[in-house]
């Protein structure tokens, strides 16, 4: 039980770390934009997609710096270009324009690559254990990958306090007009955090595409629990996105490891259900692990129903 | 001049009896030239497109609620037909099937009630992403209730029930033609309706101004509600009509796939006026059903066109199409026409020039042999060979300079043709 609880909490950790590296450019590019990019999980795809081309011509190094920045460079040019052009539209043009962008990159991704998963594999220096308890192995790549997040973390952290960019990002999230009237050049701002953001999540793919899966549906799996976390932590709250990633992180891999359904609970009270059929039966047969992909959609939507500002918000989605 | 807009209104009793009679009649005639199964069907998959597409226009075009959950309530309307049918069948429930519909529109509107209740209280962003995350949590529920869903396997029915309205006995496509054209012109006939009810008009200034709603006395989260539940009403008829045209239903129908599609469909026909959706759901079904047995690649054509709309034209085909009434009334449209024609030369050299350079990527990526000969045209050629690239970049660049040229002969012929309307308008 231990055991169990033990490595749970460490996956459950690691998949946070990776949430985080995802929504918490999106909270930034939410809160300071107002547009919700739907193609942000996307671009984790891209990094993934990148890194393991990248690694197939200069090694796994190299491309944990190479795609990030290549990531940088479309992020800032779909801003430019393509946000920039749809946001006199409205908000709902941007959204649907991030919408369509995810459908783009998911069919070039399969023109590129096909529909196949690549080998993208973790590299063979990493391909050891680094600790053994109780007869299971902790990778070293999993600690490798927590290296990177902490990393990822304190330097945009040092970035968003100790600079005066990070100063002006930090205004803009909650007075972006304002900021603007201070004489800052705020489009130039949404560009860098737009492109930032965007590596950032390109550095989740590079270091996440290897250890999960690298195949053309990771955006669409993925996508959708970045807006839950995102949404739970509450908007232009980084603090509450971090919370919100390790709660999913730990909610999700908690779930999957537990296999007991209501019936159960009625036999543990000494009662059986006495259904033979139908949607009550099937609802008494659901078992704990099976909920693990409604849970946080669940969570998502009676968050913006009863509490819309999130754990930490500052203001309503 | 008191007397002008009272004709204007007869002119318009002559001329909406002069649309829905034609509409009638035209599909009526319609299987005439395509009798074939294969067109049918296409007919038929048609028609359910635009139900589905005109109920989505209700939440996005007229009530200003983007959703990304629309299917839900055409998935969870085909199951419940679906269930009713299988009722019918078995001697339960006493229904023509012709009425069918009408239940998986009621189960629509019961859910549409629910969830619209719930997740309506704002429009935006929070709206979208409540409508997002009811999607995911019935598409992922779908497999968890077997009983209802059906599991990986779906729900199937014998549309050959026993009591029908007709002497119709729904074996053939062109009976089912003929239900699914039935339901097209009351759904679309009600669907215009409500656009001229206290209702539609309410919609449209809460998705204008959701803060002086209230001033004149009317709860944005109310007229929301009902919006989005009649919304939900026809996704459901047009969910009833896909379970009785397919005889199956399967979780998928309920998914983030359909949803997107829907949403893609009726922003490409255009969501500013009301005939938009058809637009957009005759074109992208055709596309769907004629491209996809030709081209791997016609999603990417999809999602192209897409992004073209969203950048360029944002009111869709419809706008696009519109956009031209002042000029063809005024009887300026000549010039604007010709500027077209000229740009029409090199909008195709660049369209081949893009085919070319991505079927012969998707032929590499995604055959089964790269190194087999493929064929574009009918003119077989080897992917791996230099000339196809160069042909196929050389047209695209081409084609690219040149369509930028075009387009200032194009703006300054709307510049004329503008001109030419204004001196008209003065002169009358």
């Amino acid at each position: 039980m231990i055991e169990f609880i033990v490595f749970s909490l460490l996956n459950g950790l690691l998949y946070g770390m990776l949430l985080f590296m995802l929504s918490s450019g999106l909270t930034l590019i939410f809160s300071m934009m107002g547009v919700l990019n739907f193609a942000h999980a996307s671009f984790y795809m891209l990094g993934a997609y990148f890194a393991y081309q990248i690694s197939t011509w200069v090694g796994f190094w190299p491309a944990l710096i190479i795609a990030p920045l290549l990531l940088f460079i479309i992020g800032a040019v779909v801003e430019r270009f393509g946000l920039r052009t749809v946001h006199k539209y409205g908000h709902v043009a941007e959204l649907l324009f991030t919408v369509g962008l995810a459908f783009l990159i998911e069919e070039a991704v399969i023109l590129i690559w096909g529909r196949s998963a690549p080998d993208y594999r973790i590299p063979d220096l990493l391909d050891a254990p680094l600790f053994t308890l109780w007869a299971t192995n902790f990778s070293m790549y999993r600690g490798f990958m927590l290296l990177v997040a902490v990393c990822m973390f304190a330097a945009l952290y040092l970035v968003l306090t100790r600079t005066r960019i990070g100063l002006i990002i930090q205004a803009a999230l909650t007075h972006p007009e304002g900021v603007s009237a201070l004489g800052h050049n705020v489009p130039g701002v949404f560009m860098l955090v737009f492109g930032g953001g965007c590596a950032m999540a390109g550095l989740a793919g590079v270091i996440g595409g290897n250890y999960f899966i690298t195949d053309p549906g990771m955006a669409r799996m993925l996508g959708p629990i970045v807006f839950v976390v995102v949404v739970v932590g509450g908007m232009g709250s980084l603090t509450g996105a971090f919370v919100a990633s390790l709660l999913l992180g730990a909610i999700q891999t908690f779930a999957i490891g537990l296999e007991y359904s209501l019936s159960d609970l009625f036999r543990l009270l000494g009662m059986s259900p006495g259904f033979q059929g139908g949607i009550l039966k099937d609802l008494f047969r659901i078992q704990i692990a099976h909920t693990g992909p409604i849970l946080p959609y669940l969570i998502m939507v009676l968050m913006l129903i009863f509490r819309p500002k999130g754990l930490m918000g500052t203001r309503e989605t | 001049m008191s007397n002008i807009p009272k004709k204007h209104v007869t002119n318009k009793w002559w001329a909406a009896l002069a649309v829905w009679g034609s509409a009638i009649l035209f599909l009526a005639l319609l299987p005439i030239p395509f009798r074939s199964g294969f067109m049918l069907s296409m007919l038929s998959e048609i028609g359910i497109m635009i139900i589905f597409a005109l109920s989505y226009n209700m939440l996005l075009g007229q009530g200003g609620l983007l959703s990304f959950g629309h299917a839900v309530y055409f998935g969870l309307g085909g199951f419940i037909t679906m269930h009713a049918l299988n009722f019918v069948n078995d001697g339960v429930l006493p229904l023509p099937l012709e009425a069918l519909p009408l239940v998986g529109g009621l189960g629509g509107l019961f859910f549409g009630i629910v969830f619209g209740y719930v997740s309506t209280r704002r429009a935006g962003t929070p709206f979208a992403l409540i409508s997002l995350g009811i999607g995911e949590l019935i598409a992922s529920s779908s497999l968890m209730l077997p009983s209802f869903f059906g599991g990986e396997e779906g729900i199937s029915g014998d549309r050959m029930a026993e009591i029908t309205l007709t002497p119709f006995g729904f074996g053939q496509q062109i009976e089912v033609y003929y239900l699914i054209a039935f339901w097209v012109l009351v759904s679309t006939g009600l669907m215009y309706l409500l656009t001229q009810t206290p209702l539609g008009r309410m919609a449209n200034a809460v998705r204008d101004n959701p803060e002086r709603t209230p001033f004149v006395g009317y709860n944005t989260h109310i007229v929301r509600t009902i919006q989005f539940s009649l919304a939900a009403f026809f996704a459901g008829i047009a969910g009833g009509l896909f379970a009785i045209n397919y005889e199956i239903v399967t979780a998928e129908v309920v998914g983030a796939i359909p949803s997107a599609n829907v949403l893609m469909m009726t922003y490409i026909g255009g969501t500013g006026f009301f005939f938009g959706p058809i637009l957009g759901a005759i074109l992208i079904t055709l596309m769907e059903l004629m491209l996809s047995n030709i081209t791997h690649a016609w999603v990417l054509y999809y999602g192209l066109m897409f992004i073209a709309m969203i950048l360029w034209a944002p009111g869709g085909l419809a706008s696009l199409i519109m956009m031209h009434k002042p000029l063809w009334q005024g009887r300026v449209i000549g010039g604007v026409l010709k500027a077209y024609a000229i740009m029409a030369a090199p909008v195709v050299i660049l369209f081949l020039g893009c085919m070319i350079l991505i079927e012969i990527n998707y032929h590499l990526s995604l055959s089964i042999k790269p190194e087999d000969p493929m064929h574009i045209f009918g003119i077989e050629f080897y992917a791996q060979s230099i000339w196809p690239w160069l042909v196929s970049i050389v047209l695209s660049i081409g084609g690219l300079i040149f369509f930028l040229k075009s387009r200032k002969i194009v703006s300054r012929a709307w510049k004329t043709a503008g001109n030419q309307l204004k001196q008209k308008d003065s002169g009358s």
